[in-house]
């Protein structure tokens, strides 16, 4: 069973949430291993209003294309430049170096512990 | 992201190799494919394929079907069921040919060993080894030959890249050591590995590099899998995945059965109409009448309505089998049958079918990803060919 960062929230869509403020969103270990190897991002403009459950990017690997869903309600302040340039990084360190974009949040959708996540995806 | 695929749901009808268990032990993402649980990946796409230009990757081949004819008439048996003449082949040698129905359409692309006079090794895609091997039945009967489908006691282990040649002569006797290494290009030999095990070595693959496809029995593919790795591991060799050798495959401009190859082509549209020999004739000189002769024959001198290109991706947005290929005015010209961003070029490729028109190197398309057009321009195949000494 893998183990996920005991401080951030998921959603059943594979994301992860840092709910510092503003909070991150990236995807988990577990979906970048299923993917394969990450090579191209479409993440949301900065200042983009995003809803919790919608389409807001697509994440294409060496095999497959996948949409992205905000676990979030928000506003975008930031996406990670440096992962768009090189998504590898998704891959190597989904949780740290791997994150996708901050949001000023209004609301969250329905997020699940690291425990309940853990049990989700084994 | 969206419901991740199951990464290694193994329904119970799936067919395993005699190496699964290895798979599992490397930590393979498997996955479903011609009916075969097979290794997806083992660490990352990219790594393998790059071990594969760079250096060497292992792959198990073992879904593949091996389908022996036997007899006086082995030759003649073939001629007849496929497009391309056995009966050309060299002891010795290997050629890529063709079964057809008889519309001329393709129902598998195969390799066609030629083991001895009388003997041939027919090696057919795992989703179609059974069709081929059923018609090869049929198409023979009234022929002085035996097909035997050896496909469930037969395993095969590929080790392709420039290292491969190292690799494959460090697994056998020191005798077979010179036969190895002096193996032509789509030539076979039989040697007998450092296990003990008999091996048919064949210098094949389907990745555009050097390599070496080593047929043994089920019951050797373990020590003959272990002992590759051993040997290749400090020369860089790592186990290789389906998809890397799909990519592998796509830049080399390979065709895939079900992408480029189906049903409803003939070889022509392939741009694999040097494989049909509509002009073969047996041993005794006289020609051949062989299983969808005359629709491919009707089909050279007719104008082509589709033909498979090359396409390069000007942008970082790789396209995906079944888009569709525009001209910049929108208007729909193709399908794309096989694509991915090219690890070894940095850049995305495709083939696809397109009109004629729209056919020639240096034409300016679009791919319709997902609702946006990507541009593409039409260039020759294969993407990508080795350095040759």
């Amino acid at each position: 069973m893998a183990t996920y960062p005991e401080h951030l929230q998921y959603s059943r869509e594979h994301e992860w949430v840092d709910a510092s403020a503003p909070a991150v969103v990236g995807i988990t270990s577990l979906a970048a291993d299923a993917l394969g190897d990450v090579v191209y991002l479409e993440l949301p403009e900065v200042g983009a209003e995003i809803e919790a459950g919608a389409v807001v990017g697509e994440i294409e690997s060496t095999k497959s294309v996948s949409e992205l869903f905000s676990p979030v309600t928000g506003t975008v302040v930031e996406v990670n430049q440096a992962a768009v340039d090189d998504p590898a990084v998704v891959n190597a360190d989904p949780f740290g170096e791997g994150w996708l974009f901050k949001v000023d949040v209004v609301a969250v959708g329905e997020l699940l512990d690291a425990a309940a996540y853990a049990a989700l995806a084994d | 992201m969206s419901d991740l695929k199951p990464s290694d749901p193994t329904p119970s009808d799936l067919r395993s190799t005699p190496l699964e268990a290895e798979h599992q032990r490397l930590g393979a993402h498997l996955t479903e494919f011609g009916g075969w649980n097979m290794p997806l990946r083992y660490t990352s796409d990219l790594a393998e394929h790059r071990a594969v230009r760079e250096a060497a990757g292992l792959f198990d081949l073992s879904h593949m079907g091996e389908i022996h004819l036997e007899g006086p008439a082995a030759a003649a048996a073939l001629d007849h069921a496929l497009v391309g003449s056995a009966t050309a082949v060299a002891v010795g040698r290997a050629k890529y040919s063709m079964m057809c129905a008889e519309d001329g359409s393709v129902l598998d692309d195969l390799i066609v060993y030629r083991l001895a006079d009388e003997h041939f090794l027919v090696v057919a895609n795992a989703g179609n080894a059974d069709l081929v091997s059923r018609e090869l039945v049929q198409r023979a009967a009234g022929f002085d030959v035996v097909v035997t489908d050896r496909s469930a006691s037969t395993a095969l282990v590929a080790v392709q890249g420039p290292r491969a040649e190292e690799i494959v002569v460090a697994l056998a006797t020191e005798a077979d050591a010179a036969t190895l290494r002096a193996l032509p290009y789509y030539a076979s030999a039989p040697v007998t590995l450092a296990t003990g095990a008999r091996a048919l070595a064949a210098r094949t693959g389907y990745t555009g590099e050097d390599g070496f496809e080593l047929f043994v029995g089920t019951s050797d593919a373990v020590a003959l899998w272990r002992a590759a790795l051993a040997a290749g591991e400090p020369l860089g060799l790592v186990p290789a995945g389906l998809a890397a050798r799909d990519s592998l495959r796509l830049e080399a401009g390979m065709p895939l059965y079900g992408h480029e190859l189906d049903t409803t082509t003939t070889p022509y549209e392939a741009g694999l109409g040097r494989v049909v020999r509509l002009d073969k004739t047996g041993a005794d000189g006289a020609p051949v009448e062989f299983v969808g002769r005359a629709a491919l024959a009707a089909r050279k001198v007719s104008p082509p309505a589709r033909v498979l290109v090359g396409l390069r991706g000007e942008g970082r947005r790789s396209a995906r089998a079944g888009y569709d290929v525009v001209t910049p005015a929108g208007t729909r010209v193709g399908t794309v049958t096989s694509a991915a961003p090219s690890p070894t070029l940095g850049h995305p490729v495709a083939m696809a079918y397109v009109t004629p028109e729209v056919s020639a190197p240096g034409t300016a398309l679009a791919v319709d990803v997902r609702g946006r057009q990507e541009p593409f321009v039409v260039v020759d195949l294969p993407f990508y060919r080795r350095a040759t000494a």
